[in-house]
């Protein structure tokens, strides 16, 4: 298309100041928009309010789509399960039959560490659910990997608090609203987890690489000794995620390390339960007493 | 009164196809609110439920805005992309400003488009726009990664093919909104 009349705004006076007021206004804004950008990369829970403010507000919308999605997958779940249902109850049969022996075995291990943590005098506080909500939206469209969860101080979800699904560790919570709080899903570049192996207890961290899986870096040098379908769970170190919340299971091996995919998928996630931090006081009293008094938690 | 239609901004003679006709005038409602109502629905698609394991969705608000900025020259100003981006910064979960400035640097990069080459036809402006929502992608991410630990660039490919697949659809739909917005 030929380029509208306005660029060539004649003799007249107005139209060539407004024409002029037009650019003025295009470039002062864009340095505004970089100042607002320089603040946010500078402190990054700066804006939290406004991103609250538009996620509460589109909460309801998204709410009705993800009841929606949920109704429509049970559907093709339960026609699907009707299709196959002799041949799964076979198998299903079979698998009860091979973890009845395992599951004694659990429980009696389940006394014996009992009996043992008793010996110790290890204080252990069961898993404290805070609230259980359902993971409504995501930012599917940016880098950054947070979803958007229907609940929040309304429930007392608070900042920090890990988020785990049925399968697994989904994230941590990063900003709370009234009824919804942002969730910096485990998969986001920003969110490092401390993990280890579930057969031996190789102590790793987890960082996530932004496309569904997770890196996992041993602590100790040389070569990866992981193996492909390891199960690695948290290993409740930084007493932020308690231990042995399933994780993720190494899909590949790298050089240093292993890729993994979580085991909590965030699409296929029917509910998401915000946990009470592990070790909450004592992560509270070791950041208060920090050797120059400054050192705080770093927020994203 | 005799309402400009094609320009938000400036009244301009409309084509002869939109004129108002006998005792028919277009709501001014409609032809203010629909350009910016369409480009600010299109930025909340993020907040449906919709799961990605990478960033796959399209940027749709700023396809939406390029539709209208390419198929009606005139019609959004220069400065628009300022607050449509900072809109679109609300919903994406990028650091707040990031689309504001990336966006309004493409509405200036288009309006110097503009100024050098005048005859265009559909898949120029399709190149164009292909350009700018690479370049807009990419340096989203880099600016992700100036606030926080960021992912490889290479993880954008598929989000970059599949918008610029898309930008003819958003065109079509930018052209039916159009269409309804000028009608009498």
């Amino acid at each position: 298309m030929a380029p509208p009349p306005h660029r060539r705004p004649g003799f007249s006076r107005k139209a060539q100041y407004s024409l002029f007021v037009t650019y003025v206004a295009a470039t002062a804004g864009t340095l505004v928009a970089a100042l607002l950008l320089s603040i946010s990369v500078v402190d990054p829970t700066g804006f939290a309010a406004l991103r609250t403010f538009g996620a509460e507000t589109t909460a309801p919308i998204a709410r009705i789509f993800s009841a929606l999605r949920v109704s429509t997958q049970g559907i093709t779940h339960n026609a699907s399960a009707y299709i196959d249902a002799a041949s799964k109850n076979v198998t299903l049969e079979k698998e009860a039959r091979a973890n009845r022996s395992k599951l004694i075995e659990a429980r009696a291990l389940r006394v014996e560490n009992a009996r043992l943590r008793g010996l110790l005098k290890l204080t252990d506080e069961g898993e404290q659910k805070i609230a259980v909500g359902r993971l409504i939206s995501s930012t599917a469209s940016s880098t950054r990997r947070v979803a958007t969860l229907s609940v929040g101080r309304n429930y007392g979800v608070e900042r920090a608090q890990p988020v785990r699904g049925p399968a697994g560790l989904i994230g941590r919570v990063i900003e709370v609203g009234p009824t919804t709080a942002r969730i910096l899903l485990v998969t986001d570049a920003e969110n490092l987890v401390p993990v280890m192996r579930v057969s031996d207890g190789l102590p790793a961290f987890s960082a996530g690489l932004g496309n569904g899986t997770v890196l996992i870096k041993p602590l100790n040098l040389g070569e990866s000794p992981f193996r492909v379908g390891d199960v690695i769970v948290t290993s409740g170190n930084g007493g932020l995620y308690r231990p042995n919340i399933p994780f993720a299971r190494v899909i590949r091996k790298t050089s240093d390390g292993a890729l993994a995919i979580p085991f909590a998928d965030p699409g296929n996630t029917p509910y998401a339960i915000v946990v009470q931090q592990y070790q909450g006081e004592a992560r509270a009293a070791q950041q208060a007493a920090a050797p120059d008094g400054k050192t705080k938690e770093i927020k994203e | 009164m005799k309402i400009p239609v094609t320009a938000i901004r400036l009244p301009t003679r409309p084509g002869r196809e939109y004129e108002s006709r006998f005792d028919r005038e277009q709501s001014l409602l409609k032809m203010l609110a629909i350009p910016i109502a369409s480009v600010i629905v299109a930025s909340m698609v993020t907040t449906l439920s919709i799961f990605t394991a990478e960033p796959l969705l399209p940027p749709f608000g700023l396809l939406m805005m390029f539709g209208w900025r390419l198929m009606r020259p005139g019609l959004l100003p220069l400065w628009s992309g300022i607050p449509f981006g900072l809109m679109d910064d609300l919903f994406s979960g990028q650091p707040f400003g990031s689309a504001g400035l990336l966006w309004s640097l493409a509405m200036l990069a288009l309006e110097i488009i503009d100024s050098r080459a005048i005859w265009r036809d559909f898949f120029q402006d399709w190149l164009i726009a292909s350009l700018l929502i690479t370049a807009v992608l990419l340096g989203g991410l880099w600016i992700a990664g100036l606030a926080h630990a960021a992912p490889e660039p290479s993880l954008l490919i598929p989000q970059i093919i599949l918008s610029i697949l898309l930008y003819p659809l958003v065109v079509r739909i930018c052209a039916r909104l159009d269409s309804w917005r000028l009608a009498t």
